[in-house]
């Protein structure tokens, strides 16, 4: 698996930035709101007009198909959207799928609190914390290399948050997958970056620094 | 039956109406006695010149003449998509992509009309050439404006959702299908449901002309059929253009959702 190398990726709000992440690495982004830290992510994931080039492992941004690079280089979104009825059709896996596949599903249901039935509900029934819950299961599903997160934990009482944090912790150990997450929560980012050995910066003023 | 030429007198009784219906709106405060009149005095001041300019363009028969009115029926379709539209696309595109598909569709139609079916020599024959390319433009004018503005006004609100589609990996063509898909319908139902009703709720304008200037009412309803069906092709071809180029639009290079290629909401409706 690859790491995750941000090359003067700039967008209007956001002097260029340079960042390494090792594959498996965990970095924390945080700032004042409307500092630009959801819209670096977007730019990673080529969701906005921006500068520069963002590598996977040897592979350019540049060099592949959009829906190629957005299934590989995964952004969950502070807020979560679902286009379809039910909570199945958003898992294009979970139709055709490999046992395997379908196992790990099911595993990751299961760690986040949902039963298989779940496949089954309609999503206007769902609530915030349970449609967050089940975005990141969505994501997972496409096997990013690496993980664009913002916000992951926000709308989950103590109990969510840690089982997302746990399946995070696994599933970047797992797939040796880069993330970078945008939290607003000091005690998470000293609580995870002390535990994984992450590193955590912050932008201040348009621009990327340590975190002191 | 002979044609009754209509007087002056006549027609002044006829604007009495609308004359009373804009002392309704003044009375009842419905406020859209302004545009009541505005729109009739339009209405006359048009059809009498259109009136005029058809009876020199048909005592002509010159291709270049009647090249510029359709030229000129062409940009006024085009200005009235655009004025229909809630958000318009920057730039000539809030223009183009609305006349252009006009254009592909109601000219095609028209001439295909001309040449095969009805079989006019020669085919710009403006008897012929210019009320079929009214009535298509006319129609697919509509579609059209109804169709864009579906798709503008639900990708402004669908932005979350076409953005989720296209981080799970979709290309934007699977990202705005479905708004593609509900664009199209609305753009297609007004044609669909008048041809569904045709004869029964009312006769169709053309066919109440013909009928009432003279003509058999078999004759009439024929040419009414054809009419109908070459305006649904053409509304049809005319939303499926406009609908394909709207939508690419609003994606860039890099597959992106580029909202910001529209203009902000128009406040007037």
């Amino acid at each position: 698996m690859a790491g995750l190398r941000l090359d003067a990726i700039g967008h209007r709000l956001l002097a260029p930035v340079d960042l390494t992440l090792a594959a498996g690495e965990l970095v924390f982004l945080s700032g004042p709101s409307g500092s630009g830290k959801s819209l670096l992510l977007r730019a990673v994931a080529d969701l906005d007009p921006n500068t520069g080039e963002v590598w996977l492992g040897d592979a350019a941004r540049s060099s592949m198909a959009p829906p190629h690079w957005r299934r590989r280089v995964g952004l969950l979104p502070a807020e979560s959207f679902w286009w379809a009825e039910s909570v199945g059709e958003h898992f294009p896996v979970a139709k055709t799928a490999t046992a395997s596949a379908t196992a790990a599903i099911l595993g990751w249901l299961d760690q986040l609190g949902f039963g298989a039935d779940v496949l089954n509900w309609s999503i206007a029934r769902l609530s915030t914390g349970e449609r967050q819950r089940l975005s990141l299961i969505r994501l997972l599903t496409q096997q990013p290399e690496a993980l664009l997160l913002d916000e992951a934990t926000a709308n989950l009482d103590p109990l969510g948050r840690d089982r997302v944090e746990t399946l995070i912790d696994t599933y970047r150990r797992n797939a040796r997958a880069a993330v970078l997450w945008v939290s607003h929560d000091p005690e998470q980012r000293r609580r995870l970056a002390a535990t994984s050995g992450g590193r955590c910066f912050v932008i201040r003023d348009g621009h990327l620094e340590p975190e002191s | 039956m002979t044609l009754i030429h209509l007087t002056p007198w006549d027609l002044t009784l006829a604007s009495v109406l609308v004359l009373l219906l804009a002392a309704m709106s003044w009375r009842l405060r419905l406020g859209v006695e302004r545009r009541v009149l505005i729109a009739a005095t339009r209405s006359a001041v048009q059809l009498m010149l259109v009136g005029f300019v058809l009876k020199f363009l048909f005592a002509q028969t010159s291709l270049p003449l009647i090249a510029l009115m359709m030229l000129v029926m062409l940009s006024a379709a085009g200005f009235e998509v655009m004025q229909r539209q809630k958000r318009r696309y920057r730039g000539l595109w809030g223009y183009g992509i609305g006349t252009f598909s006009m254009f592909l569709s109601s000219f095609t139609v028209t001439l295909l009309a001309l040449t095969v079916i009805i079989g006019v020599e020669p085919w710009y024959q403006p008897q012929y050439l210019i009320p079929l390319l009214g009535m298509l433009l006319g129609n697919a004018m509509s579609g059209v404006a109804i169709a864009l503005d579906n798709l503008t006004r639900q990708a402004w609100e669908s932005r979350g959702k076409i953005e989720a589609r296209l981080l799970a990996g979709g290309t934007w063509e699977e990202s705005i299908e479905d708004i593609r898909r509900e664009s199209l319908r609305a753009g297609l139902i007004p044609i669909v449901n008048a041809m569904g009703t045709a004869g029964l709720v009312s006769l169709p304008g053309m066919m109440t002309g013909q009928i009432l200037a003279g003509s058999p009412p078999l004759e009439a309803a024929k040419y009414q059929l054809l009419i109908m069906f070459l305006i649904s092709a053409g509304t049809g071809l005319g939303s499926v253009a406009a609908v394909w180029l709207g939508s690419r639009r609003l994606f860039d290079d890099r597959q992106r959702l580029r909202l910001d290629r529209l203009a902000e909401a128009d406040g007037r409706r």
